[in-house]
């Protein structure tokens, strides 16, 4: 309890109350802030004293296919000295879906983010590095999202050109 | 005309490389060389791809590159209810398939509110625990036979080759195991296969220290490790890395310890860190957590109560075979649980357990239905794969196979 009141406490003094809104549900903690406050958060987490989120250990999006808010991105941070992990989620609603990188803040977010626009075509500005982490380079969808069959699309990987 | 798909060309990659303008090479002949390893390397440790740009035999910079084991199963998960997944989480990291099977459904029942019964956790922990000196078995005879050690990995096997035997007792499958209920385990751990473990366990500890002493007087072994690819404290902290490559960089993380889940918190056991941070330091780390999990072993073996193997919770429990026959009831329940799914509430929850690799985290999404929405799995894997740049760089083309090997990756988990 003590650790979530001063998560509370810190993250409202320096981010404002407006931006951002609290959940805890099903014994995790969670943190919405609203897309343009996501950067300044994440610094503010990993280099405030009292909590030192130092490790990102999952970055992800969710597709919500008919809802207004069509993503949103999840990340979960650590903390070695609260021993706590905190979701923290931000909604994209208009396209084009972009979202400031936070890779330049955990560097574990650099795949994880590479990861996350293979699968939702979901851009991070300012990522170092963002290619295609699974799909072949030059493939045309985002197989996660939820338009995108289980089955696949026929014809969506073609074949190496065989030598003459 | 119509339009070519470049998919397999690597010109980015190689544009990336070769773009790099820091770095000055003084050489007569000034020539580097950019070569692909992998993905069919036998080093590699599955289907790993490293493109790795050199001078003469230094490694400049090293590109890896995933994906030609990608299935696609957080895709698949959507579109199957929470048990039917319970096989695929085998096919993540195929050397500790109960370790899987076990955070799975841990991450499911902390979603749906489903608590297994005492003896269903004990038996979980003993199967993780077994599950994880086997991975780690292979993890050190695969890492010794990479640096030129070929016996170890026969010894290695032999010990392994008998927790598969345990396994093919207890789950009727030595590796695709799909153990474990949500809401309990599958079977019950009887006499004959107590038996099976405590025969193994009292005979594994001097096989332990024979396997020490056939590497650790190989002068070869050691100066091929000693020293390699050294990761400092904070890279392993940004970098995201979990589990044995973390506690080998000086970090006391194990979730066991920092959030206890099954009986974790009742049984005594070390957590070992070195603070080298280098390749040899990650061999200590896994033969040292192997004796841990031979402590817990017996303790789980002595502290194990009798009782129920599945939790009685008939809407979000699958009930015994025989029932499903003989009463309408359980009929009722197996049919809807089958078709429908147990339906967890509306809601997110993220659970992870400590894995031979490291942390192996199911982020699952519900929307009340029973296919989950969104599951994301966090392997650690993936994440210990990151390293491999920051290892490579400035080694010798052979370091980078005990490199490789040292980190301990499985392409299965990280490319999902």
């Amino acid at each position: 309890m003590e650790v979530k009141e001063l998560i509370i406490n810190k993250v409202k003094e320096n981010i404002g109350e407006a931006n951002i809104e609290f959940v805890d549900a099903i014994g995790d903690f969670s943190i919405i802030v609203k897309k343009e406050k996501l950067f300044e958060l994440a610094k503010f987490l990993k280099e405030s004293p009292e909590l030192e989120f130092v490790m990102c250990k999952d970055v992800t999006a969710i597709d919500w296919a008919t809802r207004k808010k069509r993503f949103s991105t999840v990340y979960h941070v650590y903390s070695f000295k609260l021993n706590f992990t905190l979701r923290v989620k931000t909604n994209l609603v208009v396209e084009p879906y972009k979202v400031e990188s936070v890779a330049s803040i955990w560097e574990s977010a650099n795949w994880y983010e590479r990861e996350t626009f293979d699968m939702y075509g979901i851009e991070f500005v300012n990522h170092p590095d963002l290619r295609r982490m699974y799909m072949p380079e030059g493939f045309e969808y985002y197989p996660l999202r939820k338009d995108f069959p289980v089955m696949g699309i026929p014809g969506s990987l073609p074949l190496p050109q065989k030598p003459e | 005309m119509e339009k070519v798909h470049n998919v397999y060309s690597d010109e980015k990659i190689y544009k990336k490389l070769l773009e790099d303008k820091n770095v000055t090479v003084d050489d007569a002949l000034d020539n580097e060389m950019i070569i692909n390893m992998g993905p069919q390397h036998p080093a590699t440790h599955g289907v790993l791809r490293i493109v790795l740009r050199l001078d003469g035999e230094t490694v400049l910079k090293a590109v890896p590159e995933l994906g030609y084991l990608h299935r696609g199963y957080e895709k698949m998960a959507e579109d199957m209810s929470f048990i039917e997944f319970i096989p695929h989480t085998d096919r993540l990291d195929y050397t500790a398939t109960l370790c899987n099977n076990v955070a799975y459904v841990l991450a499911v029942e902390k979603l749906a509110g489903i608590e297994a019964p005492k003896r269903a956790q004990w038996i979980r922990m003993i199967v993780a625990e077994l599950a994880r000196i086997a991975a780690h078995m292979v993890a050190i005879g695969t890492f010794a036979m990479d640096v030129g050690a070929v016996t170890m990995v026969m010894w290695t096997f032999r010990e392994r080759e008998r927790i598969q035997e345990i396994f093919d007792r207890l789950a009727g499958a030595r590796f695709t195991t799909s153990y474990t209920r949500i809401g309990g385990v599958a079977a019950d751990l009887d006499e004959v296969t107590i038996k099976m473990i405590k025969d193994f366990l009292d005979s594994f500890e001097p096989v332990l220290k024979d396997m020490d002493n056939l590497v650790l007087h190989n002068r070869i072994f050691i100066e091929r490790l000693e020293g390699i690819g050294i990761l400092s404290k904070q890279d392993a902290i940004s970098l995201g890395i979990t589990g044995p490559n973390l506690r080998a960089s000086g970090v006391e993380y194990d979730v066991r310890r920092a959030n206890p889940y099954l009986f974790y918190s009742e049984v005594d056991f070390k957590i070992p860190i070195y603070a080298e941070g280098d390749s040899l330091a990650r061999y200590f780390v896994r033969g040292d957590e192997v004796r841990e999990s031979v402590k817990i072993l017996y303790q789980c073996l002595d502290k194990i109560p009798k009782g129920e193997i599945m939790a009685n919770d008939p809407k979000k429990v699958l009930p015994h075979k025989t029932e499903i026959y003989s009463r309408m009831e359980e009929l009722i329940h197996d049919f809807m649980l089958v078709n429908f799914g147990i339906n967890p509430p509306v809601g997110d929850s993220f659970f992870s357990a400590e894995n031979p690799k490291g942390e192996l985290g199911f982020y699952i999404v519900s929307n009340g239905e029973g296919n989950p929405w969104k599951m994301k799995i966090r392997s650690p894997s993936f994440c210990n794969l990151q390293a491999i740049s920051k290892l490579c760089e400035g080694a010798m083309i052979s370091d980078v196979i005990a490199i490789i090997g040292s980190l301990d990756p499985v392409m299965g988990e990280a490319d999902k």
